[in-house]
């Protein structure tokens, strides 16, 4: 009797392990997946500004935001995340990459190595980024300067630092759903809400979060205390910016002045030294959007 | 002859008034000046986004405003105004105070060296402001606690 109970027991462990490995195998995506292309730099460019990528991954305390040798220290709830290198060195940057782990990462979060990345790395928002656009990106990033250097390893708090639990963190949070366009709303609407949600990720910041880390969804765009625990983000629904013009979004993302002249600060400029080098035409098309937030 | 007594009485009386307040209530103090720096930002800032026409005789006041800003917040962080009113001064400025002075200076020096420029055109204002605001930047983003 009890050696059944022990088996059974042994059985419920071995299947529930079985489980949670199949469930928290790292998603790629297949080379033969992204077909034939022609890529398209420029586009590239304006991803990258867009994206924010070197407001992460630029190397701190200089001016160059194509060196994108990382180091930046990440303070969070769970420990310090260290940005890793994705400059050209093809050593210790993403220069031996290949589109399809390029294209993996950004959008399943798998390492080439078959690892799960944390989600300190917004691909919760890259996710939903088009194929094409990710191509482009990468084309970009391999016409920047390698920089030399591997970043140390992340330093998390146990069972944080467990990278297959992120498997199970991904099934809870990442929807794999492309964006979503919207045909009843204007071609500018749609481009604001795929450069807000896709590329800019403003919400990452923008809203508040759960103790697993994931974005409060009802409180998306509503603001929240600083992952840092530095002071706070603010709320950029139309509780807070209803007396800004779609204009005065697009400005703000130019000149870091906000209507009352006051200047946008801390992680809020290093956005807006990416932004200012986009379009006007696309600075409006997210001033468009933001000011269709409902107010939270 | 009497009205200019008055005036002379309602300067005195607003002078002493601000010397009040910078000495019974810091926090304030420092916010007037900071608002009257947006105040005067939003002069310059419509004139380099194109949507006020370039008036050299408005900037001038602006780098004025500015000036008097940078030299009197030095003096408007005593140890008993930490906290309160909602500040968001950092409380990293009361442990580099030094730092904390020498980049109050640092804005001060931007004022300074580029008023001439500002005054001369629109693209000499456009690189004068950004200056300028780079020293705001450079303290904010060590000094100034994020709002929400």
């Amino acid at each position: 009797m009890l050696r059944k109970l022990i088996l059974l027991v042994l059985a419920v462990v071995v299947v529930g392990f079985a489980a949670i490995w199949f469930l928290t195998i790292p998603k790629t995506v297949s080379a033969s997946a992204l077909g034939a292309y022609s890529p398209n730099v420029e586009n590239g460019r304006t991803v990258f500004y867009a994206g924010g990528c070197a407001s992460c991954h630029a190397v701190p305390k200089q001016k160059d935001e194509t060196r994108l040798g990382g180091g930046l220290a990440l303070r969070s709830p769970f420990g310090t995340f260290y940005v890793p290198n994705i400059s050209s060195d093809p050593k210790d940057g993403i220069g031996g990459w290949s589109e399809a782990q390029f294209v993996t990462a950004m959008t399943k979060g798998t390492s080439p190595s078959g690892k799960h990345l944390f989600p300190a790395f917004p691909y919760t928002s890259y996710q939903h980024a088009t194929i094409v656009d990710l191509r482009d990106l990468f084309a970009f990033l391999k016409t920047l300067p390698p920089v030399s250097g591997k970043v140390r390893d992340h330093d998390l708090r146990f069972p944080f630092n467990v990278r297959r639990m992120v498997g199970l963190w991904k099934l809870l949070f990442l929807d794999g759903r492309p964006f979503d366009f919207d045909p009843s709303k204007s071609a500018q609407w749609n481009r604001g809400a795929y450069l807000t949600n896709a590329l800019a990720h403003c919400a990452e910041c923008h809203s508040p979060r759960n103790a697993l880390g994931a974005i409060v969804e009802s409180r998306r765009f509503a603001g929240g205390p600083s992952p840092d625990g530095n002071g706070g983000v603010p709320n950029i629904t139309a509780t807070k910016l209803k007396d800004w013009k779609a204009q005065d979004i697009s400005f703000m993302l130019e000149d870091g002045q906000t209507p009352d002249s006051d200047r946008v600060g801390g992680s809020m400029g290093e956005v807006v030294r990416n932004t200012a080098h986009l379009s006007n035409d696309d600075r409006l098309a997210i001033g468009e959007y933001i000011k269709t937030l409902p107010p939270r | 002859m009497k009205f200019r007594g008055l005036v002379a009485a309602t300067a005195l009386i607003a002078l002493g008034t601000g010397a009040v307040i910078a000495q019974s209530n810091p926090i304030a103090a420092r916010k007037a000046l900071m608002k009257g720096n947006n105040d005067g930002a939003k002069v310059v800032v419509a004139m380099m986004r194109g949507t006020a026409p370039f008036d050299a005789s408005k900037v001038d006041p602006v780098f004025s405003q500015w000036a008097e800003t940078a030299q009197k917040l030095p003096g408007l962080f005593p140890d008993n105004s930490k906290t309160g009113e909602e500040t968001r001064a950092s409380p990293k400025i009361w442990e580099n105070k030094a730092d904390f002075d020498a980049k109050a200076a640092a804005f001060g020096k931007a004022v300074a060296d580029n008023r001439a420029k500002a005054k001369e055109s629109l693209d000499g204002l456009k690189a004068a402001v950004g200056a300028v605001g780079k020293a705001c930047d450079d303290c904010h983003d060590d000094y100034r606690v994020s709002g929400r």
